[in-house]
């Protein structure tokens, strides 16, 4: 088989390529940034702009290492960083549950349809002062903001990627005389695995915008509360490395979930390339 | 190892009517089919795309359903599908999360033992020539490679009649002919009964041990032309040559009639 043998070196070769490209993207990516900060750096100890305003990108980095060395950062983000898990958990296993519910049987949707259609336009942060009543100023109102906001997305997906299964699948499984619970395992919720996984990851990223938007409103601790708090305490440079420190996480947290999905779904090609 | 040997049935198509309701209006697709294909025959199906041909196979495997007439596989009348009829369609069909060896197994029906399972695939991975690909993706093979493997999982039952829906249609020219010879080879190896339905008149005629050209809208059986050359036969010899202009007649009839209006 010359022609199969061919085909697996042409793959190890483009992927070499391909390593090669996104190497040579790095330096491109980085100048944007790099630029931004010299400017700002310099637009800052020429006191074009006041520090109490905006501090220079050095003054941020020392309040970052001085963050890091009290450990002030790292207790607040893992607060923070409990609060999601638990939201997330809550809203992913709703999102998934209800989602291929939906997906799957036509009687569910309609059931749902005009709940659902009223409650999704509702802004996650409306949800606030409601659940602050409802579970007080402790933990519970903040997971279940984080929850709501991470269930949506999820819920969305899941059903679209269930809803998208080719038809031309289908036939194949009915020709096969398989089961309707074959039929769900083998290729309903397979073909639908790189939409639920979109709704994962859009979902993690939208439950870290929550929580910091719940501790901005009432909270003692986290991510958010460091911010809230070194505005009133004028202290700029602190409050801009706790937001800079959310867009790290979520960076990070978005690539990792990236990893996975590509692992999992080694099949899928579209995400490959 | 052909246990179904000595049971090949025959399929009896007899007074076959089928249309669709679109909107109000009732569009006939095929009209009056009668047919009997016997067991081991390798057939030939060609006609204009829109002529109802890949509706009948359909009707043949248990895809399509309401129809008017009779669909008999030995005595007993189809209703739905059976591991009995296997399907090749145009697109292979594979399950990109599944390795070729899974994809193969998703089309064992019944329950067997993970040994004669085992067993099974790797006969039927043999008998389409991919040793050494079971743990590979689709996604990794060849447009003609997951056809195969779609052949496979189309015979892992040992059906008594394989239906070729245009198998080979969407692959380039070379693989198709390396296509045609595989599945005679696959043919003569298992004497599974074979229904071919392409539009390619060439591979109707390499294949075949006749052809059946259907006509269009609704779609008849127009004319039913033995092929009575051995095999393997040559595209260029003088009775491939003659059969392939008999058929050629039968698509372009009406543009030699013009002509004689002219004249």
């Amino acid at each position: 088989m010359a022609e199969a043998k061919s085909i697996y070196g042409n793959q190890l070769r483009s992927k070499q390529i391909k390593i090669l490209t996104k190497l040579s993207h790095y330096p491109a990516a980085l100048i944007v940034p790099i630029v931004i900060l010299i400017f700002w750096e310099i637009m800052s100890r020429n006191g074009y702009v006041k520090a109490l305003i905006l501090p220079a990108p050095s003054g941020i980095l020392d309040a970052y290492i001085e963050l890091i060395k009290s450990g002030r950062l790292f207790d607040n983000l893992l607060i923070s960083i409990f609060r999601v898990a638990q939201g997330y958990v809550v809203g992913a296993v709703l999102g998934v549950a209800v989602g291929i519910l939906i997906g799957l049987f036509k009687r569910v949707e309609i059931a749902f349809s005009i709940v659902l259609g009223f409650l999704r336009p509702i802004p996650i942060i409306a949800w606030m002062p409601v659940l602050i009543l409802w579970m007080g100023i402790d933990e519970g109102s903040k997971v279940a903001v984080i929850a709501i906001g991470s269930f949506w997305p999820i819920l969305i997906n899941v059903v679209s990627g269930i809803r998208s299964v080719d038809d031309k699948y289908l036939e194949v499984a009915y020709i096969f005389e398989k089961n309707k619970i074959q039929i769900l395992l083998k290729i309903v919720l397979p073909s639908a695995l790189p939409s639920i996984f979109t709704g994962l990851r859009v979902g993690i990223g939208i439950a870290w915008m929550c929580v910091v938007g719940a501790e901005l409103i009432a909270s003692a601790s986290g991510i958010g509360y460091l911010i809230m708090s070194s505005r009133e305490m004028l202290q700029p440079d602190i409050m801009f490395a706790g937001v800079f420190s959310i867009g790290l996480i979520g960076l990070l947290i978005d690539s990792s979930l990236r990893i996975i999905e590509k692992r999992l779904l080694k099949w899928n090609s579209n995400a490959n390339s | 190892m052909n246990t179904k040997d000595s049971n090949h049935l025959p399929l009896i198509i007899k007074k076959l009517h089928k249309s669709y309701k679109i909107d109000s209006d009732t569009v006939d697709v095929l009209e009056d089919i009668n047919l009997t294909v016997r067991p081991g025959e390798f057939i030939s199906i060609v006609g204009a795309s829109g002529c109802g041909k890949s509706t009948l196979l359909r009707l043949i495997i248990g895809l399509e359903k309401n129809y008017q007439g009779q669909i008999l596989h030995g005595d007993k009348p189809i209703k739905g599908p059976s591991s009995d009829r296997g399907m090749v369609f145009q697109q292979a069909r594979l399950f990109p999360w599944l390795t070729v060896e899974k994809n193969i197994e998703f089309g064992i029906v019944g329950k067997l033992s993970e040994v004669e399972k085992t067993k099974i695939i790797e006969e039927h991975i043999e008998l389409v020539g991919l040793k050494g690909f079971e743990k590979a993706y689709p996604h990794q093979l060849s447009g003609g490679m997951q056809q195969r493997v779609s052949i496979a999982r189309a015979l892992v039952n040992r059906p008594d009649v394989l239906l070729l829906d245009e198998p080979f249609g969407a692959l380039d020219a070379l693989t198709r002919i390396n296509m045609q010879q595989e599945i005679l080879r696959i043919w003569q190896a298992e004497k599974t009964t074979m229904i071919l339905v392409t539009h390619d008149i060439d591979e109707a005629i390499y294949l075949g041990d006749r052809v059946l050209v259907i006509s269009n809208r609704p779609g008849k059986i127009k004319k039913n032309i033995p092929v009575e050359l051995s095999r393997p036969r040559e595209r260029s010899d003088y009775d491939f040559v003659r059969i392939r202009k008999e058929i050629y007649r039968e698509f372009f009839t009406q543009e030699e009639k013009n002509l004689e209006y002219f004249i």
